[in-house]
């Protein structure tokens, strides 16, 4: 049994990570006994798991994520919901209408129309069909004020921060309400535009600057200074 | 699309088969099926052959017309290939212009006549730079049934052999007509193999359903000397090792297909 | 003993100066940028998204579309917009370089498009294409199996060489294009036009695996330099 990498080392796709009795886990492949990298990204073992935190790549939605969606089509009795994966998200009339829901009475873009935009949690999902998503659950739902930015899924983990500590900064300095979806998509909800567009320069900042040590400080002084020239 | 999914049990047993030396068909692996080559049969063509490899046939007709040579070829005359995989040649051809098959196809077969030398394109100038003799190869599948290249050039190289052009004499810049007819200038006899790859088996002339099991496959020609004049692989990969291993097996396979061509065109 | 030198200066087993780079394009989900002396191609992939039209797409996997195409300013006579016969097929040969590195399977229903401009052409446009297209699929998060690392070697003036460039390549005798993925040792891409021996074709195929392989560290490397700043980013938690 052996290792052949350092803790959260950058592997790429090819690259021999491992020999053995390992479980692969994300983003790594196994062949002839020997566990590959399939993606860019920093290689990391569990016990004996190996995997790989990939730095791109598509959004791959899970049962449980909570996500962003944007309505793009409505069918006969559902939604259609761009969640910004290759994968289109459905949502079904009954779950917003309840039981009741008749194609023939109800319209379903009394509820949601083109062009609006939930937060919803991914009910089912297994690439054959779906997602299939809900917006039954304690906020969730059409979202009626506020902007959106949009980042790599993969730095989304910078956004949030340890313990979620950039995120609370975020908040914190602009007095805005954030919910950041594994899509990637980031809901800004502030009292004055200027202060959703200043979470929105920050964000942009974190993404461009992800790899540069000494971030939060870089981003603490962004928002302090803005906010002091009485955006 | 029905009609491009093999069934898992024809797969394996195709892959048993295969390990075993044979083959659904009862070939060798090494073995072409029976190849029957008939020419002459479009009389309003110059040349025209038709070849089956087992239920395989091409139709390939030849038209030679003059025209200008290419920029850079003034010396030479020109030689161009097309292949059409009609709709009545499968249930999975779809009508419309060349895809890319047809045009691989194509391709493929030029690349063997053209670097194999079938043609000695310097005897087909009227006036350098100016006029020269056009060949048309005209490659049209009629039954599908694995293999189209190597039945392609087969037939192709067959028409071209059994060719006959109008007598001409060059006056000044022009080509005059004389009485008679005239062979092409056939210098070589290049022959396509096609080989396929089941794991580490390597077999000769795949058939549809192998065709659509293999997992690699590579078309090599050879001229009469067995020299390689052109190599196209398809999809699929192969090792390095058994790439060489085609080459070898190439020449042998193309020597049993010209000793065919040879009998079926003794004048040529 | 003198050193055979080519009409560039180099030896017969000299590949030409190769610079390469990732992720520089903003809308593209994968980019990738190589120049091969004078050849230059640019590399966008853009999936897995959804395909249209919806009939092409597959329940076994993602499709995987490839675009080669050669701007009408990259060669010495300009050539006309419209894709060529030979760009039809180099498109095929391409993408069926790199479907053997895609793990399409992961994504059904899918469609991952590869768009490779030559902007400039001075031989080996296949080849630096398929070098370049792996690139930008490993830069777009595809999963794959591994690299695809392309390079061409043939004979010219009677000597066997590797990486022709366009010169070599129309007043030569033979060009063999190749790719390879060394770490399952797979040839994935393999052609020859021209007259070669057997044994000059083992010559020159195993000189073109061997620039293959130069290739391939070039293209970590590559990957390396640009993704190393990353190694500081992600969770510290």
């Amino acid at each position: 049994m052996s290792v052949f990498f350092e803790e959260r080392k950058l592997v790429f796709p090819g690259e021999l990570l491992a020999e053995g009795e390992f479980s692969p886990g994300a983003n790594v492949f196994r062949q002839g006994g020997r566990i590959y990298a399939s993606r860019i990204g920093l290689a990391v073992q569990e016990d004996h798991t190996i995997s790989v935190v990939a730095l791109r790549g598509v959004y791959e939605p899970k049962v449980g994520d909570i996500l962003l969606g944007k309505v793009i089509d409505l069918g006969g009795t559902s939604w259609f919901i761009d969640v910004g994966s290759p994968y289109t998200g459905v949502l079904n009339a009954s779950d917003v209408f309840g039981r009741g829901f008749s194609p023939q009475t109800d319209d379903l873009s009394r509820a949601l129309s083109i062009g609006d935009m939930i937060i919803a949690e991914v009910l089912q999902f297994d690439r054959t069909r779906g997602p299939f998503l809900t917006t039954r659950g304690p906020g969730l739902g059409k979202i009626t004020r506020g902007r959106i930015e949009k980042v790599t899924p993969a730095k989304i983990p910078r956004v949030i921060g340890k313990k979620g500590s950039m995120i609370q900064l975020l908040a914190r300095e602009t007095g805005c309400e954030l919910t950041v979806g594994k899509n990637g998509w980031i809901l800004i909800a502030g009292k004055s535009s200027e202060d959703e567009e200043l979470v929105s320069t920050a964000i942009r900042k974190i993404e461009r600057e992800a790899h540069v040590p000494g971030l939060t400080d870089r981003v603490t002084e962004l928002l302090k200074s803005r906010g002091k020239r009485g955006g | 699309m029905s009609l491009k999914i093999v069934p898992d049990i024809t797969r394996a047993r195709i892959w048993d088969l295969a390990l075993k030396g044979k083959r659904t068909d009862g070939r060798q692996l090494l073995e072409y099926r029976p190849i029957r080559i008939t020419t002459g049969i479009i009389e309003k063509a110059e040349g025209s052959a038709e070849v089956s490899l087992g239920s395989t046939r091409v139709l390939v007709g030849v038209k030679v017309e003059t025209g200008e040579p290419f920029p850079d070829t003034p010396d030479e005359g020109v030689l161009t290939v097309n292949a059409e995989l009609v709709p009545l040649a499968s249930p999975t051809f779809e009508p419309g212009p060349p895809n890319e098959n047809a045009i691989e196809l194509a391709r493929t077969v030029d690349r063997g006549l053209r670097e194999g030398k079938a043609l000695d394109l310097e005897k087909l100038v009227i006036a350098p730079g100016k006029r020269v003799f056009v060949v048309f190869v005209d490659v049209y599948a009629l039954d599908y049934d694995g293999n189209l290249v190597d039945a392609s050039a087969l037939a192709s190289m067959a028409a071209l052999m059994q060719a006959r052009m109008r007598a001409y004499k060059v006056v000044g810049q022009e080509a005059i007509w004389e009485e008679g007819k005239i062979p092409l200038p056939i210098q070589h006899t290049p022959v396509a193999v096609s080989i396929g790859k089941l794991g580490n088996t390597l077999l000769v002339d795949p058939s549809l359903e192998e065709e659509q099991t293999l997992d690699a496959r590579v078309t090599i020609s050879v001229d009469e000397a067995g020299r390689i004049c052109s190599v196209q692989k398809g999809p699929g990969c192969l090792l390095p090792s058994q790439v060489l291993e085609a080459v070898s097996i190439t020449k042998d396979a193309a020597s049993r297909v010209l000793q065919q061509l040879k009998e079926a065109l003794p004048a040529a | 003993m003198k050193e055979f030198t080519r009409h560039d200066g180099r030896a017969a087993d000299e590949l030409r100066p190769i610079k390469m780079q990732v992720g520089l394009l903003d809308k593209a989900d994968g980019s990738a940028y190589i120049e091969q002396g004078r050849t230059k191609v640019l590399v966008a992939v853009y999936g897995p998204r959804d395909v249209h039209p919806r009939h092409l797409a597959s329940p076994e996997g993602a499709i995987l579309r490839c675009r080669y195409h050669m701007a009408p300013f990259s060669t010495e006579e300009r050539k006309p917009p419209a894709p060529s016969r030979r760009e039809i097929e180099l498109s095929k040969v391409i993408r069926e370089a790199l479907a053997p590195s895609a793990f399409l399977s992961n994504f059904p229903r899918t469609a991952i498009d590869i768009f490779a401009e030559v902007l400039q052409a001075d031989g080996g446009t296949r080849c630096a294409s398929v070098t370049a297209c792996s690139l930008a699929l490993a830069d777009a998060g595809i999963p794959l199996r591994d690299l695809v690392a392309s390079c061409a070697a043939g004979k010219y003036g009677g000597r066997i060489l590797l990486d022709l460039d366009s010169v070599e390549d129309q007043e030569g005798e033979a060009d063999l294009p190749l790719a390879l993925m060394p770490v399952f040792d797979e040839v994935s891409l393999l052609q020859m036009n021209g007259l070669l021996t057997e044994e000059e074709f083992k010559e020159a195929f195993n000189l073109a695996l061997e620039g293959c392989k130069r290739i391939y560290e070039l293209q970590r490397q590559t990957l390396k330099e640009h993704y190393a700043a990353a190694t500081r980013i992600t969770e510290e938690s």
